[in-house]
């Protein structure tokens, strides 16, 4: 199989940058997109050029690392992760692009590797449960109704890729705060920081420059686990409720 | 990489030093909260929106009831009020929301715009068209509003601009082509608007579950629909020679 | 230059911290004898984590918790991306919700036995009780473990055990558990408790007059290399097994700063115990990159097996069932298909030797679930199963509902690494490995669900307690940047960078890690004999002379240059392969996951040797080009009596 690809290089995060066109041939379908872009660096290198950068590491869909809009689409043409997507969904003589994550948030590190550390930031203003190590209860003192446990589990699958704010019109962080937001508000662990928890995080989301929901729901069409749309919606009820409650 | 955030907390279990600010602040401030503020102020037109539709169908009961209607408007709440000022705090109430939701808006679409500084090369069509002219259609609205009020209330514009005959000025309203593609327009861009924009706000303010999420979807589109034939069919029918 | 062969035995080695007295005493009196730092003081220490893993991010947040200032890196671009996050299937606790008759002594009993009787029995047992702490720990932190409709959480049986005992958040256990202890630790890096270096490798150690008090780090983005300084570097960095190149392990995980610590001096101990997982995606041709995993728990409803004939090539379902063969069933009719793994990847690897693997390559053999779909309906499969499904025909575009799988064994974890006490500590004072890093509690193989609750244990639990003992005995003194050894070490990791940068060969990195890995697999994968070993340990340093000689990497060091990162890793890959060979080749006993053809019993299965290699193997480095001393490490087993395992 032979591409035509259009890759987004950008040397460092105060360069410009430009697509690039390559041609790649002998891809088999069986190869993950990352595998074909090693194949393509693998070329490079000896043709003494600069390899693409990206970031990948895991590469079996669950550590978040990776991440490129292929064709517009976060991720590519299937809901998955990008080292997930497999050449098999491309056909022979494509063009494809590759970009990286845009957003004023997400600042480009190099080619397609972005910083997101403005993720770790929203968790670190209050994605977690104070309970300092050996102050836990036994695990069986508070049981958890079935259904909060599934909705809490569903939600902490979030893999903090950034494919929703890759996919946001806007920009918004809005669909990953949700996640964690709703992933812990909803548990009873979570509860006695219910509302500092939701107010802090939409705050630190907000100071990092993220956009507003427009409800566009590409969010959540983007997301590779699933997070359901309503999830901010759920989140708006907790803020809201939070800001009336207002705790001094 | 920027990764402390400045706090005063010195030790690892510190407590919040630094006191809360008011709810209005807290709203005021946030994303969530200025959407918010555009998601009540839209309720409070689109109520009033359904009130005035079904106002103006009154008019298909000829000229006497549509104007003793528009008379009986300016009376409500006497003797408790004084003639004319429900309405005059209608108005207010109104322009409130107006301004609450633009300016929400504005700042809104501004820090949008801001949080996408490039755009990706490769473009495809995203989201519905409702959401796509949500911007450009609030603009039309506004402008709109602005023209509406110059020709049905101050009738500064109206071609027959005889108070206190509305059926009259309406009428010879629309028996101008221009009147009617403004308005025409201006309706679909409304029925847009309140496609996208009472699912959004159901959103916002938290009303959207899992499961209702269908129910607000048709329930937006079923308004959307309703509000769009009603104001339309005025227009339409002076057009069409039914009303005369 | 001397050969590896050349190693010579030194003194032996002991854990001199593990008290005394009754097993089950042990953790108690040695957290009462540690010595303590006022908590007033502990502002004053300054700890380095590096690693964000489950080990590494669970260490950060509760030193930060106690009082301590931590410094902390890890090479991904935010700490909740380290490769724990990865692990499917559950975490092991003695909590006996189920009435089973579990308890802290049958996880340690299991532990033990499971470990091929190479693991000291201080460590699994304290281990064991520190399991149940876990549990109570990460749901606290909301990590939302299966329940069932009363609101208690569910357990589910692992790996053979015969009690239920394995927690679980459906097939993302490590992820729920990492990211509990990645939002502890994000809590203290708020609040200032933490110094978060994301995107920043370590690439030396430094020890100035006999203590290790910093580390050399390079900024992945700038290039720039700092150092850092403290009053303990604790190394929570992972295993090795991406020295195989196809592992289950992430593209980057890297054996570099356990490597580093060893050169310094801190013993490796075990290097040659590598756990071999048999239920992996087989290699679907030469661009493979990495290789995932699927759960033990298919090996419960799956049936194994391969045409009875070499090179039949008929697509498994014209292939009648006269003509199948169901090896384990045939070999080991007890335990069939649920045979430990080392055994269930041996036999895969016999049957694809004789020529009757299928698929590409012929490297792999069949998971049939056909007969599970005909007594419990698709239905009941997909319940159980349809996540791990979706995984495979998402990867393989074959749907296992109507085709076998196509399954293989692959490296996925390491059991061995740097040696360390009871406290933790290697033999380089100040100086901690907890995690996969060490050589830990798991002996020769590790039992499923066992490597989660080892990191955490040792994060949460082992390590805040026992660094204190050693802070607490330390003079309080700052490092001067300008000391000598500072110098040494930042002249030594700059020069190394800039001789990678300066060959210019025609060589990919990526292509002699490639070449490497097979070798390894060849002759120290899953079954290893004198003479592979000894090719190998030929053949690896005649590969790392044409590494420095044919090497290309592209750009400079002064940026993000991915090229350069992979290929000072390798430098290390190639070190460390060499010392593993040498460690298989002197241990001539096949044990859990180290397999000797030399030594089997009569019917064919591993014969260990207790008397001769009862001891854990820690092999201190004496220089480049040097032979390596091995010091030996005797094991008593005052309580969990070795026996032969027997599956027959």
């Amino acid at each position: 199989m032979r591409l035509t690809l259009r890759i987004w290089r950008q040397p460092g995060p105060d360069a410009d940058g430009a697509m690039t066109t390559y041609e790649v041939d002998g891809i088999a379908p069986e190869m993950s997109f990352l595998e074909m872009l090693d194949t393509l660096n693998e070329r490079l290198i000896t043709e003494g050029e600069d390899p693409v950068a990206f970031d990948h590491d895991c590469r079996e869909g669950i550590c978040g690392a990776c991440g490129m809009v292929i064709n517009g689409r976060a991720h590519g043409p299937e809901r998955t992760t990008t080292c997930q997507l497999h050449m098999r969904h491309f056909a022979d003589g494509d063009t494809v692009d590759v970009e990286p994550w845009r957003a004023a948030a997400f600042p480009v590190v190099r080619d397609l590797v972005v910083d997101r550390s403005a993720f770790d930031r929203i968790i670190g203003a209050g994605g977690y449960v104070t309970v300092p190590t050996g102050s836990a209860p036994e695990a069986h003192a508070t049981p958890v109704p079935k259904p909060a446990a599934d909705t809490a589990f569903e939600h902490a699958e979030c893999i903090g890729c950034g494919a929703c704010v890759a996919a946001c019109p806007n920009g918004s962080a809005m669909l990953f705060t949700s996640a964690k937001v709703v992933h812990l508000n909803v548990l009873p662990q979570g509860a006695p920081e219910r509302e500092s928890r939701v107010l802090d995080m939409v705050g630190q989301m907000d100071a990092e420059g993220f956009g507003g929901c427009t409800n566009t729901g590409e969010c959540a069409v983007a997301c590779p686990k699933g997070i359901p749309l309503p999830s901010i919606a759920a989140m708006n009820r907790e803020f809201l409720r939070a800001a009336r409650k207002a705790p001094r | 990489m920027r990764w402390c955030r400045p706090t005063v907390a010195d030790m690892a279990l510190a407590t919040r030093a630094v006191p809360r600010p008011s709810t209005l602040a807290t709203l005021w401030r946030s994303t969530i909260g200025k959407k918010t503020v555009m998601a009540v102020t839209g309720v409070v037109m689109l109520l009033f929106l359904v009130a005035h539709m079904l106002g103006n169908l009154k008019i298909f009961f000829g000229a006497g009831d549509y104007n003793a209607y528009a008379s009986w408007l300016r009376t409500i709440g006497e003797p408790a009020l004084h003639h004319g000022w429900f309405l005059w705090i209608m108005r207010v109430g109104l322009v409130a929301s107006v301004a609450g939701h633009v300016v929400s808006a504005w700042q809104l679409s501004r820090r949008d715009l801001a949080a996408r500084p490039t755009a990706y090369v490769h473009r495809r069509p995203r989201a519905s068209y409702a959401t796509r002219t949500m911007r450009w259609g609030g603009v039309i609205l506004a402008l709109f509003i602005v023209w509406h009020i110059l020709d049905l209330t101050t009738l500064t514009v109206n071609p027959r601009a005889e108070p206190g005959h509305p059926y009259e000025n309406v009428v010879a309203d629309f028996h101008n082509w221009y009147a009617d593609v403004i308005y025409l327009v201006a309706m679909l861009a409304l029925g847009l608007h309140i496609r996208h924009g009472f699912r959004s706000a159901a959103q916002t303010l938290g009303a959207v579950t899992r499961r209702g999420d269908r129910a607000f979807r048709i329930a937006g589109n079923v308004l959307a629909l309703v509000l769009t034939a009603g104001f339309v069919a005025v227009p339409v029918s002076v057009m069409t020679g039914v009303l005369n | 230059m001397t050969s590896y062969l050349d190693y010579s035995v030194g003194e032996p080695i002991a854990d001199t911290r593990a008290p005394e007295g009754p097993v089950g005493d042990r953790w108690d009196r040695r957290r009462f004898t540690a010595k303590l730092v006022n908590p007033a003081n502990r502002r004053a220490h300054t700890v380095i984590v590096v690693g964000t893993g489950l080990a590494g991010g669970a260490a950060g947040a509760t030193l930060a918790e106690q009082g301590y200032r931590v410094t902390q890196f890890c090479y991904q671009d935010s700490p909740r991306r380290a490769h724990s996050i990865a692990a499917q299937g559950g975490i092991n606790a003695a909590k006996n919700y189920r009435n089973d008759g579990d308890s802290v002594h049958r996880l340690f009993y299991d532990t033990v036995k499971g470990g091929d009787f190479r693991a000291r029995e201080s460590n699994v047992h304290r281990l064991a009780e520190v399991s149940v702490q876990i549990i109570d720990q990460c749901v606290a932190q909301g990590v939302p473990f299966a329940r069932e409709y009363g609101g208690l959480l569910d357990t589910r049986s692992f790996g053979g055990v015969q009690v239920s005992r394995t927690f679980y958040a459906r097939g993302q256990t490590g992820q729920q558990l990492l990211l509990g202890a990645y939002q502890a630790l994000s809590r203290q890096i708020a609040a200032g408790a933490v110094e978060m270096h994301p995107r920043t490798e370590m690439l030396d150690l430094i020890v100035i007059d006999g203590r290790a008090r910093g580390i050399v780090a390079r900024d992945l983005v700038t290039g720039r290399i700092s150092t850092h300084f403290a009053d303990a570097v604790v190394l929570a960095t992972g295993g090795y097994g991406n020295v195989f190149h196809l592992s289950t392990n992430a593209k980057n995980s890297n054996a570099t700063a356990i490597w580093r610590a060893h050169r310094r001096g801190a013993y490796f101990a075990n290097p040659c115990f590598t756990q071999i997982h048999p239920t992996c995606i087989p290699r679907s041709g030469d661009h493979q990159s990495k290789l995932t995993l699927m759960s033990e728990s298919l090996r419960n409803d799956g049936r194994i097996w391969v045409p009875k004939a070499k090179g039949d090539r008929r697509p498994p379902g014209e292939i009648p069932q006269a003509e199948r063969d169901y090896y384990l069933e045939r070999i080991y009719p007890a335990f069939g298909n649920l045979v430990p793994r080392d055994i269930a990847s041996r036999a895969a690897k016999n049957v694809c030797d004789e020529g009757r693997g299928v698929g590409p390559g012929g490297q792999g053999v069949y998971l049939d679930f056909a007969d599970a779909i005909a007594r419990m309906g698709r239905e009941k499969v997909a319940e159980k199963y349809g996540n791990l499904f979706e995984m495979y025909e998402r990867i393989t575009a074959e749907d296992p509902y109507r085709v076998p799988m196509r399954i293989y064994p692959a490296i996925h974890y390491t059991m061995g690494g740097l040696w360390v006490d009871y406290d933790l500590r290697t033999t380089i004072p100040g100086l901690f490995a907890i995690g996969e890093a060490n050589f830990s509690d798991h002996g020769a193989n590790r039992l499923g669900a066992s490597a989660l609750m080892q990191g955490l244990a040792d994060g949460y639990f082992v390590l805040p307690c026992t660094i204190n003992d050693y802070l607490a005995r330390q003079p309080r003194d700052e490092v001067d940047p300008a000391h000598p050894a500072v110098t040494e070490a930042v002249t030594r990791t700059t020069g190394r960078l800039d001789r990678l940068l300066a060959v210019d060969g025609d060589r990919t990195p990526e292509s002699f890690h490639r070449e490497l890995g097979q070798l390894l697999w060849e002759h120290c994968g899953m079954a290893r004999d004198d003479a592979g070993l000894r090719k190998a340990l030929e053949r690896i340093p005649a590969l790392r002379e044409e590494f420095w000689q044919r090497v290309k990497v592209p750009g400079t060091g002064e940026r993000l240059n991915q090229q350069l990162e992979k290929a000072n890793r390798i430098v290390d890959h190639l070190e460390l392969a060499e010392l593993m060979c040498l460690d298989a080749l002197h241990r001539t006993e096949s044990c859990g996951g180290h397999f000797r053809e030399e030594s089997r019993t009569p019917e064919g299965e591993a014969a260990r040797k207790d008397e001769e290699f009862g001891y854990v193997a820690a092999w201190e480095f004496t220089g480049d080009g040097a032979a390596p001393v091995l010091h030996k490490e005797d094991l008593v087993f005052e309580y969990v009596h070795p026996t032969q395992r027997s599956y027959a």
